[in-house]
């Protein structure tokens, strides 16, 4: 195995990739992972970073922000509505209109003050992958009480396997029965739950 | 020696067969998802909240404990071999591990690291055992001037600790504090925010919040993330250490031991930032920090030990003042809440079998970990061939068909789904999720006993600086939420650029 040492100092962190090292074993790696294989600390942390999903524009976070506004003027209304009392002798209000107001100043903050925050991520290509999924819960959610959990679980399961996440048809097919068939036999046949079931 | 006849019981707890054989689960669960990258602890245990309904509080705690501490031990183990952490308190790992892995050394490496982790995790027990009694016995005087006081603390240290942006995490605290108030005034009996729906009159439960914000958004998360195909080595050979390397790493193994305990206690600690704390120290003790990063074996051993012993140590505030120290330990609270037990330092008093039951069951469950991850190693890097794919369609069912079981009820499952897409957007957004359920998990008794200590007080805010101790609480949470602003300034007016700490930018993985 050979080492490739060189000193930290020398390298900058986030340094550019130095020429792969001639791997000393016979497997041929993927080209990205030579080059990974000696990397300090300080690099392999600037490329876990770079292999974070881009993040978000400013945009992004004032909406985010304007959210929490709305939310929070929301529940300040509200909370008014129901009344505040003192604080000797509160209202219900009282307690939801204290938090409202600190949520409405953070919301604030975060609008002026935050918004060149880099914490937030772009919504890409990857992001359709949660979609797709919730569509498939919110419909199984939508189906279970009508058709039993069965059908639309084994649905799920091959639409996660096959299409977000690359399994093949075979293995697909056949995982899905199985999962399926298992948490029949778990929750119907074992637990004896009200879980609604077709079969 | 009265002191220890509790303890003792406690033992007898343990040893029922039904809580050994859960304690197995637990730690088993809490290995797998260790090594498998994508869900951390606190997802697992929101998913399997519903498991605990049916079974005695002591078991159920037994059980989600057993989780926690069995993550620290797995994550280990592909920070080695493939360079992946598993979970967010072993990244340091991957440093040296790796290396070392690399030059041959896996078992060593993975060997020192399951060492250290018995005895960091062993030690901070003993400190448990010991010092949870006397901060239980502290605690007992305190009244709901106090309480708010300490939530108050308890829920800022928590956000302002959390690695993301602070504002954001704060914000996520309030929205918590916000959805703890739906359903009925616990004072006045009026409903508030349900907007006529009658499920929502008795408020929203924790346990769809919790699967949903860390289960299901978590797991939609997660789908999003190109996932590097891991590369399972065939096998390890040789886990033991030698006797050298054990001496090398010996200094590192008791120095972590005694941070991650401390740390561990802190509100906002835990077992991430003790790891990462660990490492700073053993770098900058070392007599040649330039080894660190190639396969120095106190690298390893250090954050190893350091994240077991605080994952132990964060049970201290939990089980004594009944405030949790980290978004698992709300999730443990939350349990404990649904048994119809409420932590707190009346806990060691009232229900000692309870307390000294999950106690001492972290021995054996250390011990059973020691077992699995020394010669048993081996199967546990096989399960690194199950692939994500797979995987994630089963975790997400599982949390569908739990949340059913709940209250045999749709609705909690609708909550979930609804809870998943706040969850999921909340970590698009970059705000933490572990404020906004630890904050809901405190919202009613922050309000109740900020309302009752303003009764004592005749509505006079001021009160709380009579009391000595919901003084001082508040003079810190003042400190606490005032000081960074100062300290951005502070920074602003000398030029040199502070170096940023280069572990602080992974996102912690809930």
């Amino acid at each position: 195995m050979i080492q490739v040492s060189s000193s930290p100092s020398s390298v900058p962190a986030g340094g550019g990739s130095r020429p792969a090292a001639p791997s000393g074993g016979n497997a041929p790696e993927a080209p990205g992972d030579d080059v990974l294989e000696d990397l300090t600390p300080e690099q392999l942390a600037a490329q876990w970073e770079e292999e974070k999903p881009p993040a978000a524009g400013a945009l992004a976070n004032a909406a985010s922000s304007l959210v929490v506004l709305g939310v929070g003027t929301g529940a300040l209304v509200l909370s008014v509505a129901m009344g505040l009392g003192t604080p000797a002798a509160p209202e219900p209000g009282l307690w939801p209109f204290m938090i409202s107001c600190v949520m409405v100043v953070l919301g604030l903050f975060q609008l002026t003050v935050g918004r060149h925050n880099r914490d937030a991520e772009k919504f890409t290509r990857m992001s359709s992958a949660p979609l797709t999924g919730l569509v498939t819960l919110a419909a199984m959610v939508a189906l279970m009480p009508a058709i039993g959990f069965e059908l639309p679980a084994l649905v799920l399961c091959i639409i996660w396997m096959r299409f977000l996440g690359g399994e093949t048809w075979r293995s697909t097919l056949l995982v899905s029965a199985i999962v399926v068939a298992a948490f029949y036999g778990i929750f119907v046949l074992a637990l004896n739950t009200s879980i609604p079931h077709l079969f | 020696m009265d002191f220890l006849n509790p303890v003792i019981n406690g033992f007898a707890v343990v040893l029922e067969p039904s809580n050994l054989l859960y304690c197995l689960i637990g730690v088993v669960i809490g290995m797998l998802i260790g090594v498998l990258p994508g869900l951390g602890p606190a997802a697992t245990i929101a998913i399997l909240l519903p498991l605990t309904y049916n079974v005695e509080p002591v078991t159920a705690i037994i059980m989600l404990a057993g989780i926690f501490y069995g993550a620290q031990y797995g994550g280990t183990i592909t920070s080695v071999l493939l360079r992946l952490p598993g979970e967010a308190s072993s990244v340091v790992t991957v440093f040296d591990g790796y290396q070392m892995s690399k030059q041959g050394k896996a078992g060593t490496a993975l060997g020192l690291a399951s060492i250290g982790s018995f005895i960091g995790g062993t030690a901070s027990i003993v400190g448990l055992t010991f010092l949870a009694p006397v901060v239980a016995s502290f605690a007992l005087d305190f009244g709901p001037a106090e309480y708010s006081a300490l939530a108050l603390l308890g829920i800022l240290l928590v956000a302002t600790i959390s690695n993301g942006a602070k504002t954001k995490a704060l914000i996520a605290a309030a929205v918590g504090l916000l959805l703890a108030t739906v359903g009925r005034d616990i004072f006045t009996g009026e409903s508030r925010f349900t907007f006529g729906n009658l499920e929502l009159a008795d408020g929203i439960d924790f346990v769809p919040i919790a699967m949903g914000i860390f289960g299901l958004g978590e797991i939609l998360y997660n789908l999003e993330e190109r996932h590097r195909a891991a590369k399972a080595p065939s096998k390890v050979t040789n886990v033991w250490p030698s006797r050298t390397d054990l001496a090398q790493a010996s200094g590192a193994i008791a120095r972590g031991s005694v941070l991650g305990f401390f740390l561990g206690i802190l509100p906002g600690g835990g077992a991430t930032i003790a790891s990462m704390a660990s490492y700073a120290m053993e770098k900058k003790r070392a007599k040649q920090p330039e080894r660190f990063g190639k396969g120095a074996p106190e690298g390893v051993a250090g954050p190893e030990t350091a994240n077991n012993a605080a994952a132990t140590s964060s049970f201290i505030p939990l089980l004594t003042l009944g405030i949790p120290a980290n978004a698992t330990m709300a999730l443990m609270f939350g349990a404990l809440l649904i048994q119809g037990v409420t932590p707190g330092p009346q806990l060691v008093e009232q229900d000692p079998g309870l307390f000294w039951g999950v106690v001492n069951s972290m021995y054996i469950g250390n011990i059973l970990l020691l077992i699995m991850s020394l010669p048993l190693v081996g199967i546990f890097v096989k399960i690194l061939r199950v692939r994500a794919a797979i995987l994630a369609p089963v975790t997400a069912l599982i949390t569908l068909l739990g949340a059913y079981t709940i209250n045999n009820s749709m609705f909690d499952v609708t909550l979930v789904v609804v809870f998943g897409i706040v969850g999921y957007l909340m970590k698009k957004f970059g705000f933490e999720p572990g404020p906004l359920v630890l904050a809901f998990v405190l919202g009613s008794l922050l309000e109740s006993s900020l309302r009752r200590s303003l009764l004592v007080f005749g509505g006079d805010p001021t009160g709380f600086f009579t009391r000595p101790i919901s003084a001082t609480l508040l003079i810190v949470f003042v400190l606490v939420a005032v000081l960074p602003g100062i300290r951005t300034l502070l920074a602003k007016w000398t030029t040199a650029p502070s170096e940023q700490p280069i572990t602080t930018k992974i996102k912690e993985k809930v």
